[in-house]
């Protein structure tokens, strides 16, 4: 017989083993939850969606009274507020990135660090109010200055990202760069961001993903409009996630459910952002 | 002056004996990290055409040195030097010069292999030259091809030059590394340890290479494989440190075979002989 009897039975081994099941248990029923929220939001969406969708929604303009007309014109809007934050945003919120992750590490980097994380919490309203200080008491109605918002909104998600993937770059390969005579602009702008580029470009996305279903800052920068205007530094515009609060809001059943199929617009292009973005991230893994 | 930026690089790439070997003179020099003194008044020559080995205990600044010949140390933080760098009798720490001029003449081999992940074999070895400026593309081929075999690793990769640097094994990725380093025809070339990452049959191939490179550069290698060191360098520096928080310095230098087999000093017996280390 063996003489550590390690098969006979120990209270607590069976006990932890019924808590193991139990709580294993408990971690699937509300992930579950979770998902189920998920899955109902996007569920919902589409059934509501899809039954307003049809080729005028997407060839007229909106309105806010009778069928609701299409949005036409919100998806221009949207398209040039996306465009401006892009070019405003992208181009700063990398630079700062580089600046934090390659010379930050020191007073004004941790003050630059600490601003950006506040700025990420700032309310998006607030945001707004600040552009309609700033621009719009000035200019007027205008997307330039929603893009300005957005781009506002985007920056410090970009900045902090960047950092944080140039950070990953290995030290050995910046090294290997510089040992091989390249100064040290070519070093990071030829070497180590094209190492760092799958994981900012991911940053840009959900960043943009995220702005592009901003509406508070855009009720004081570009207001909303029926018409089609095509010019972002003047008047008026409409963008889809305006036309979504604002059709949500009408008196009228026709006008509230062509809230939802702008909605589903919506939904589809930012998940289809997120599906990239985790594209982008997948590849460079592999 | 012998050299200048304006001849160094590819339009001599083709050529059979492009390249100068030059001598290096280190005078009275010590490396800081910021208060800290790492290396202290070290001296030496380093002969052209010849294999300097830099041995000694860890943590005595043989790669702290190293990097301070081709100006690499003050990428660290705090990271400076006191005294004279001289490469053909010009000294490289002089305020004129240019440190991206310097580590272009005088390359270097990391301990570990680091190829760039984005770049493949090709673009690796010639990622020096495409990176500073344009150039023909027959004009990379033939450089490729040449360095590749200089560094004993064409046969292997021939077939492969599209693939991922990073792709290839470790061994492979160091000889890669050579390659990238040979492709700026440097006058000197310096390697940090380049084989301790390394299995033997790997770590033999760089050796056998680097008795090949011999008749073109100057190198300088520090290893801590005394077998290595005995059998393929002509000198060999021995660093030491006479206790922790000591700088390290340049406790006996001399030629390879003086050094193994009758030193001056106990120390460097003790250590050639593995009784420490």
């Amino acid at each position: 017989m063996a003489s550590n009897q390690l098969t006979k039975a120990s209270g607590g081994f069976q006990r932890r083993k019924v808590v193991d099941r139990v709580m294993t248990g408990i971690a699937y029923a509300f992930t579950a939850f979770a998902l189920v929220a998920l899955v109902w939001v996007i569920a919902y969406v589409m059934s509501r969606g899809i039954q307003v969708w049809s080729l005028s929604f997407f060839t007229e303009t909106t309105a806010l009274f009778g069928d609701g007309g299409g949005i036409y014109n919100a998806m221009i809007g949207t398209a040039w507020i996306v465009l401006l934050a892009v070019l405003i945003g992208v181009p700063v919120g990398v630079m700062a990135g580089i600046y934090l992750a390659d010379f930050g590490d020191n007073r004004l980097g941790d003050f630059i660090r600490f601003t950006a994380d506040t700025m990420a919490g700032i309310p998006s309203i607030v945001v707004g109010l600040f552009i309609y200080a700033l621009l719009i008491l000035i200019m007027g109605w205008n997307a330039f200055a929603g893009a300005c918002a957005l781009a506002i909104l985007m920056l410090p998600v970009i900045a902090r990202t960047t950092e944080g993937i140039i950070r990953l770059v290995p030290g050995e390969i910046r090294e290997a760069s510089l040992a091989l005579g390249l100064p040290q602009w070519k070093t990071m702008f030829r070497v180590v961001l094209p190492t760092a580029a799958a994981g900012i470009i991911t940053g840009v996305f959900l960043a943009v993903a995220r702005a592009a279903g901003e509406t508070a800052p855009l009720i004081f920068t570009m207001l909303g409009s029926n018409f089609t205007n095509t010019n972002p530094l003047e008047g008026a515009m409409s963008a889809v996630s305006l036309y979504v609060y604002q059709a949500s809001s009408s008196p009228y059943e026709a006008v509230q459910n062509a809230a939802w199929g702008a909605a589903l617009v919506l939904l589809i292009f930012v998940l289809t952002l997120n599906f990239i973005a985790r594209a982008i991230a997948l590849r460079q893994k592999a | 002056m012998s050299q200048e930026g304006g001849k160094a690089g590819p339009q001599r790439a083709g050529g059979t004996s492009s390249v100068t070997a030059q001598t290096m003179e280190v005078q009275n020099l010590s490396a800081y990290y910021n208060k800290f003194k790492a290396v202290t008044d070290v001296s030496m020559k380093i002969e052209p055409n010849k294999v300097t080995a830099l041995i000694g205990p860890s943590g005595c600044g043989k790669s702290t040195f190293i990097r301070t010949l081709n100006r690499m140390h003050e990428i660290a933080r705090g990271g400076r030097i006191e005294g004279k760098v001289l490469l053909d009798g010009e000294d490289i720490y002089d305020d004129r010069v240019d440190p991206v001029q310097v580590r272009r003449k005088i390359g270097m081999v990391f301990q570990k292999p680091n190829p760039f992940p984005t770049m493949s074999v090709y673009d690796n070895v010639v990622a020096g030259l495409k990176l500073e400026r344009r150039h023909k593309k027959s004009e990379l081929d033939e450089v490729v091809e040449k360095m590749l075999r200089q560094a004993a690793l064409w046969d292997e990769v021939k077939d492969k030059l599209s693939a991922n640097g990073t792709d290839l094994s470790g061994g492979q990725q160091q000889r890669l590394c050579i390659a990238r380093t040979l492709a700026l025809e440097p006058q000197v070339i310096l390697l940090d340890e380049p084989a301790s990452a390394l299995d033997p049959m790997s770590s033999q191939k760089i050796e056998d290479a680097m008795q090949e490179l011999k008749e073109r550069y100057t190198i300088v290698i520090v290893t801590h494989n005394m077998q290595q060191a005995s059998r393929s360098s002509d000198y060999t520096g021995f660093f030491f440190i006479e206790d922790m928080g000591q700088p390290g310095q340049l406790w006996e230098f001399g030629e390879t075979s003086k050094m193994f087999s009758n030193p001056e000093r106990q120390e460097t017996e003790d250590y050639v002989t593995g009784r420490f280390g």
